[in-house]
């Protein structure tokens, strides 16, 4: 062995487990201790059946407290299951549980050597190199950090809303970003919810106003995040406010400026309802809109295009709310945690020509229709076609876009389900045969399938098989000025052709475009699809790789209105208990900079995956952020000149270990 | 810029049925100042009955014909859509598949070509030439005589976007939409673009073959069109040639004249009507030069 650098005598205790015959069963216990034992620095080599059992663990506290010991190796089963438990117990000991190193003979060693000979050779040699490695162990002290108990949410629709409220109920301080002017993403624009049928704006309207109302809650519509900046407990976040001319603090939605508006009638489309009505350049989103305020689009607004119009609007404010020289403003605000709920797009149909949307206007998208339905919609919640007349037919065309190779792989996994309600609801409204074209029914919630047994009890048909194209073309007197579906029916294995007068395509879910931006805004990670990847899809289900930050809803994935409550509130949880603590601590095997070696060539810092190392422009070298590091050694490898080391893997500690198993 | 090169491949229907194609497609290039000598020595692409009864020996003869363009690096016009498939076909059967690709090597070698087809050279249909190597804007600046008021039924056939088509929408093309557009002429939406025209079934089985191409005649008549324009000499003719026998096997009145893409265009041209082969068409196409503007 190499010369050591290190104070007084070291003092080895060897601890080898049998896990039962997990170990036992093919490594020779008895002569690794031996082996162990006549290893330098090892004053005892003992083994126990279970060591992470409290008896195995009191076994270790005493020998160091009796035998004096000041450095533990545990010859046992993977670190990722009890290093904590080891180094717990030399912690308890009084040791400094960094003074400690695990040899996996388990799983690197039993578990997978056939030969009992070998493996008790390969687990000798394993002790040994946990023998020479711990000898150069440091005490390492954990860092706290404070927490800052505020936290900001992305996105404001059910998903966000939800956590929202759920947060600022347990007296932590929110900030809510919605980018559209209004809160309450898609679940706003529908009618009826599956499966219970309970009217949409009904359950989510009180919760909008509550967000609005709640004391702990700042609500920032129309804004976007620009960056963010800063470590879990602490971030630092810059929020864009666009402008919307219309000073919210004074609003009070009475519709006066918009009745006044020098256009007499809508001309632009209604984004809220899918552009099926025309609204003006001065405009609420819709009834319930919360904050409920006007809001002035300036691309379609006279006075910002051409700055010559009268301003009837301003002059019929009596509170003097518009302000046409309103500017974007930017906010910062600080928070300890992150919750995104950014959600989903809808599948864009026209994509598949042969179902002919934008060619036929009788070519819906599901949430068009629900818009139709809704009774504050463009129609009154009167599903009528776009020449006025009520459907007698209507024929919906399941996995539009999903399920689909071509286009999206996923199941959209809502499609089926409000697909049947559409189907309800047009059935009850219009009296109209409904057909529907699917290629599987999934139906696997609280309720669903029953929901689904009902709707076949309604007389709502059901044919198997994905559709061909929807066409116009007519070969027999009665399809004439129908819209015709081409479907194999594959129950009963004939090509069949349904004429209806309204198609609805039951469109999938899509990431949002912009996913890419906000992954890269909060250094978290994406599907190849874009849906942001929880940290295990199992166990993990809304936190994300980077500390601090969570998701909810469907920004993670295709996500129905109870699941994404049920996320939500998770989130919110995940959330709380972070901040809740008041204080992190911080794991001490991070990476470091040694500033006399650093030539400052910025590889690190390009490479480092949790954006955890800067420049430091006064020193022209580079800085770690030890509360962002994750110890994952990267900049260690790469770092030219040996600047960049990583604390419990310094080479020393690696080179002796490498001498231990080879020599 | 390299100019690209190419060489016409006409295949038997050009130089026989679709006389009318070939003399407009000819004089449409010309007109473009595009130099398109016609491939030397070719022979038969395989597309007809051989494909059916022995699939390797039609790949064995198109392959000749790919491998005397790729020696001069030409790509090659096929303006037939059965060539056009065939000859692709053959190319993607000889990448993706080693031991067809040796089999069809041996016929190259008997024909003392000594270079078998490396995929230097693409096969080409003139309106993917039309769109994409001269460009739509190019093509309405040289249009002469606009078409305004004519409404056109544009037909693309099974063939030309199913399988190898890499350049339109194989379940809804829109290129030759495009074409027709930039005469002047008016396009009718249409679900039976990529129908099938019922093939050489008309020539088998009468019924069956009439019956497809009398949907899509009849498609046109209800969409108002005054014309058909196709891409394909076996669509055009089926369309055309025997809409009498239609007319009294559905009791419907037809007469809808059916004309080629290149014909289309070279009125727009304002080309010289003799160049265009219309003599050699049943139903003379008078629309087009009643409603043309001068």
């Amino acid at each position: 062995m190499k010369s050591v650098k290190h104070n007084g005598e070291i003092r080895i205790g060897v601890y080898i487990c049998h896990c039962g015959t997990n170990i036992a069963g093919k490594v020779k216990i008895e002569e690794v201790v031996k082996y162990a034992q006549n290893l330098p620095n090892v004053i005892v080599a003992r083994d126990y059946k279970y060591m992470c059992s409290d008896p195995g663990q009191d076994l270790i506290k005493k020998d160091i407290k009796e035998l004096k010991l000041n450095r533990i190796v545990v010859a046992s089963c993977s670190p990722h299951l009890h290093e904590h438990t080891f180094r717990k117990a030399a912690e308890e000991a009084g040791l400094n549980p960094f003074y400690f190193q695990m040899a996996n003979i388990r799983e690197h060693v039993s578990w997978v050597t056939k030969d009992s000979k070998e493996a008790t050779e390969k687990a000798k040699a394993m002790v040994k190199a946990a023998v020479y490695r711990v000898v150069f162990h440091e005490a390492l002290e954990k860092k706290k950090e404070k927490i800052n108990p505020d936290v900001l949410i992305i996105g404001g629709g059910i998903a966000g809303i939800t956590a929202a409220l759920t947060i600022a109920d347990a007296g932590k301080k929110v900030y809510l970003v919605e980018r559209e002017p209004s809160i309450g993403g898609h679940m706003a624009k529908f009618d009826k919810t599956f499966p219970t049928l309970d009217c949409a704006s009904c359950i989510l309207t009180p919760k909008m106003t509550a967000v609005k109302d709640h004391p702990n809650i700042t609500l920032l519509t129309y804004s976007e995040v620009e960056n963010v900046d800063g470590y879990v407990g602490n971030f630092k976040v810059k929020i864009r406010k666009k402008p919307r001319y219309v000073d919210i603090e004074k609003c009070v939605g009475c519709y006066e400026c918009i009745k006044n508006c020098v256009y007499k009638e809508g001309k632009f489309p209604n984004e809220f309802d899918e552009g099926l009505s025309k609204r003006k350049p001065i405009y609420i989103p819709f009834p319930q809109a919360v904050p409920l305020a006007a809001i002035i689009d300036p691309a379609t607004c006279i006075q910002f295009l051409s700055g010559k119009c009268k301003k009837a609007c301003q002059e019929a404010c009596e509170r003097g709310a518009i302000d046409f020289n309103m500017r974007e403003e930017i906010i910062e605000v600080e928070v300890g945690a992150i919750i995104v709920a950014t959600g989903f797009k809808i599948f864009d149909p026209s994509q598949i020509p042969q179902y002919g949307y934008g060619r036929y206007p009788n070519v819906y998208t599901s949430l068009e229709v629900e818009r139709l339905v809704n009774s504050s919609g463009p129609t009154g919640g009167e599903i009528i076609l776009r020449d006025g007349r009520t459907p007698k037919s209507v024929g919906i065309v399941h996995c539009v876009g999903s399920r689909d190779k071509n286009y999206n792989i996923w199941c959209s996994r809502v499609c089926c389900m409000y697909s049947l309600k559409l189907a309800h609801l047009i059935k009850e409204r219009t009296g109209a045969e409904v057909y529907n074209f699917y290629i599987d029914m999934r139906t696997p919630g609280k309720g669903y399938e029953e929901f689904y047994l009902k709707l076949m009890e309604e007389g709502v048909h059901f044919i198997r098989g994905k559709v061909a194209e929807v066409t116009d073309w007519a070969i027999t007197p009665e399809e004439e000025g129908k819209l015709i579906i081409r479907v194999e029916d594959t129950l009963i294995g004939v090509v069949r052709r349904i004429p209806v007068d309204m198609v609805i395509l039951s469109v999938g879910l899509t990431p949002q475009p912009d996913a890419d931006e906000v992954r890269r805004l909060l250094n978290i990670s994406c599907s190849k699809e874009g849906w942001f990847l929880e940290r295990h899809p199992k166990l993990a289900p809304v936190s994300t790789f980077t500390d601090g930050v969570f998701i909810a809803g469907a920004c993670q994935g295709p996500k129905d209105i109870p699941d994404t409550v049920a996320q939500a509130e998770a989130a919110a949880a995940e959330a709380l208990a972070l901040i809740d603590k008041s204080e992190i601590t911080l794991e001490p095997n991070t990476a470091f900079i040694d500033e006399e070696k650093c030539s400052g060539c910025h590889v690190c810092i390009a490479l480092c995956p949790y954006s955890a190392i800067s420049f430091n422009e006064e020193k022209k070298i580079a800085h770690i952020n030890e509360a962002l590091c994750k110890g994952c050694g990267v900049c260690v490898a790469a770092c030219p000149s040996k600047a960049a080391q990583q604390r419990l893997f310094l080479d020393e500690q690696i080179y002796a270990e490498i001498e231990g198993a080879l020599v | 810029m390299n100019q690209k090169k190419y060489f016409y491949y006409p295949g038997c229907s050009l130089k026989g049925t679709g006389k009318s194609y070939e003399k407009s497609l000819l004089a449409v290039f010309k007109y473009l100042e595009m130099d398109i000598p016609e491939l030397p020595d070719w022979n038969c692409c395989g597309a007809t009955t051989y494909m059916s009864i022995d699939e390797l020996a039609s790949f064995k003869m198109a392959v000749r014909n790919l491998s005397i363009a790729e020696k001069e690096e030409r790509d090659i016009i096929a303006p037939c859509s059965a060539c056009y498939m065939v000859l692709n076909k053959t190319i993607h059967f000889i990448k993706e598949y080693p031991d067809i690709r040796e089999k069809i090597c041996e016929a190259v070698k008997k024909a003392n070509l000594k270079e078998v087809y490396e995929g230097k050279v693409k096969v080409r249909h003139p309106l993917d030439v039309l769109i994409n190597d001269v460009g739509i804007e190019k093509i309405k600046s040289k249009v002469k005589r606009t078409l305004g008021g004519i409404r056109v039924f544009s037909y693309y056939g099974c063939l030309l976007t199913r399988p190898f088509t890499e350049f339109d929408n194989p379940r809804y093309p829109v290129n030759l939409d495009r074409i027709v557009e930039a005469t002047g002429a008016e396009t009718v939406e249409s679900a039976l673009k990529t129908k099938c025209c019922g093939g050489s079934l008309s020539g088998t089985i009468e019924e069956v073959g009439f019956r497809l191409s009398y949907l899509i005649l009849r498609e046109a008549k209800r969409k108002g069109a005054h014309l058909i324009v196709t891409v394909c000499p076996l669509c055009q003719f089926n369309l055309e040639v025997y809409q009498d026998r239609m007319e009294k096997m559905f009791k419907d009145k037809l007469s809808i004249p059916v004309i080629y893409f290149t014909q289309l265009l070279g009125v727009a041209f304002g080309i010289d009507e003799k160049e265009l082969g219309f003599n050699h068409h049943i139903i003379y196409p008078e629309i087009l030069y009643q409603k043309a503007a001068v």
